[in-house]
């Protein structure tokens, strides 16, 4: 398509931003990307394989990286501090200093992951072998191999689910949606790697809510008998010989339990980006009661926030699978292109009022 | 009569709809956090009372919603108060409150 001198200003170079400036360079708009970190691509970085095929996530990252066009200008390890608004247009100050003149903004800030030293009674932080399911893809990175802390193959794995999710208590009440599948994925790449260890999970609920992700929950079980625990852990204790006790209450045997493992993996949570909550006082967009962006319409209009020319995409609006992530891109997209061409938004609340 | 060796059990199924469930509702009325519940059993992970006994807080509220009772006194006696599930309840049921309010509604029965 014929380029148009209309600029799109991009925050966030995760796959949702990726996906949206390929689209939108492809319909001929100029695209400049402000990303806080030094390399693009996200937490897509940080993946070993994706579920619910084992796919190495490198083949995603470059897939992604390398449709992007030449022209798309990056700003790296940068933020936006300071947008003003006039008539159509954004005048938007980066690192407090460069400045910039755009016609439209998408957000697509993506989330940041749960700390799990929060929850205290886990031992993150305090044991060497409780470690994350983010660790753990990069344990699986380093080594292609599963190891505790000690360089050992561990004999004993607990998944945990739901750490920083559904739990009142560190005030996030919703599911991260993609633990579950996170957990069971890792649980049989675990069992890959280490095939003698035994590997159990415990959980409130199993939520397989993907197309494949039961096909994976039944191949954990079956081919891989890992042990699934319905219980949410209660607590762990670090015993002198370095191995970790974990408590529950075994609710489907009706009594507690208790375990012995020697490597923990805590499945945490998304929580909204640091940046959502600067982004909205400066944008003036609305974050819902959990702290991610709030959508214009939570089933019509998923991309619009109730400010003219400023469009959203991806995690910074809840917890998502990376092809929601993807799709939500390409629907941002088109979101904007009509923006442009007629003018005027197209968003529900203008088209409502 | 005839002894035939053999006695009419008591059917191991819940009655759910002939079982009184007068007792739960009051308690729920007085304590309505219980509604929360997910069952999710970190109460009886933690239960320090738990470790010795066979009192499972969450077990036990199961069973009084569903309207057994008979095991209801003699369970929630065991409880210590010391309020370690209702640190750890990731869904904030005040759970000292429901032991309070079931040794109430427990008492006006009598």
């Amino acid at each position: 398509m014929k380029e148009t001198e209309k600029h799109i200003l991009i925050v966030g170079a995760g796959p949702a931003g990726i996906e949206a400036a390929e689209h939108l360079s492809d319909l001929g708009y100029q695209i400049s990307i402000v990303e806080k970190d030094e390399a693009i691509g996200g937490k897509l970085n940080n993946w070993h394989q994706l579920f619910p095929d084992h796919r190495p996530a490198k083949e995603v990252l470059s897939h992604l990286v390398n449709k992007l066009p030449k022209n798309v200008k990056f700003y790296l390890n940068s933020t936006v501090t300071k947008t003003i608004k006039e008539e159509n247009l954004f005048n938007v100050e980066i690192n407090g200093k460069t400045k910039i003149q755009c016609d439209s903004i998408l957000l697509t800030v993506g989330f940041d992951v749960f700390d799990a030293r929060i929850k205290e009674e886990y031992g993150y932080g305090i044991y060497d072998n409780v470690v994350t399911s983010a660790d753990l893809e990069h344990i699986f990175n380093q080594n292609n191999k599963i190891l505790t802390t000690q360089g050992k193959i561990p004999k004993k794995i607990a998944f945990i689910n739901c750490v920083g999710s559904r739990d009142e208590k560190v005030g996030n009440l919703y599911c991260s949606s993609v633990c579950c599948v996170t957990g069971v994925k890792q649980a049989i790449e675990a069992k890959q790697m280490a095939p003698d260890a035994e590997v159990f999970m415990f959980y409130m609920d199993i939520r397989m809510y993907g197309r494949f992700y039961e096909d994976l929950y039944l191949e954990a079980q079956e081919k891989y008998h890992v042990q699934f625990i319905r219980g949410r852990l209660s607590e762990v204790a670090e015993l002198q010989d370095g191995s970790l006790l974990l408590k529950a209450d075994d609710t489907l045997a009706g009594c507690p339990i208790k375990v012995h493992a020697d490597l923990v993996v805590l499945l945490i949570g998304f929580v909204p980006a640091a940046s959502c909550n600067s982004l909205s006082k400066m944008l003036n967009i609305e974050c819902a009661k959990d702290g991610f962006f709030a959508p214009c319409d939570v089933h019509i209009d998923r991309n619009s926030t109730g400010t003219e020319g400023i469009y959203m995409a991806g995690a910074c609006t809840g917890p998502k699978n990376l092809e929601a992530s993807l799709a939500d891109a390409r629907s941002a997209a088109l979101k904007i292109h009509y923006h442009l061409v007629h003018g005027k938004a197209t968003n529900l609340i203008n088209e409502l009022s | 009569m005839n002894h035939f060796g053999f006695t009419i059990n008591k059917d191991n199924t819940i009655d759910y709809d002939n079982n009184d469930r007068s007792l739960a509702n009051e308690v729920l009325s007085h304590e309505p956090s219980l509604y929360r519940c997910i069952q999710c059993g970190s109460c009886a992970g933690t239960c320090t009372a738990g470790s010795f006994t066979d009192y499972n807080f969450r077990k036990m509220h199961l069973l009084m919603r569903r309207g057994e009772i008979q095991h209801l006194r003699l369970a929630v006696e065991k409880c210590i108060l010391c309020g370690k599930c209702q640190l750890i309840c990731p869904r904030g049921v005040n759970t000292r409150n429901v032991i309070r309010q079931i040794r109430i509604a427990l008492d006006k029965m009598n």
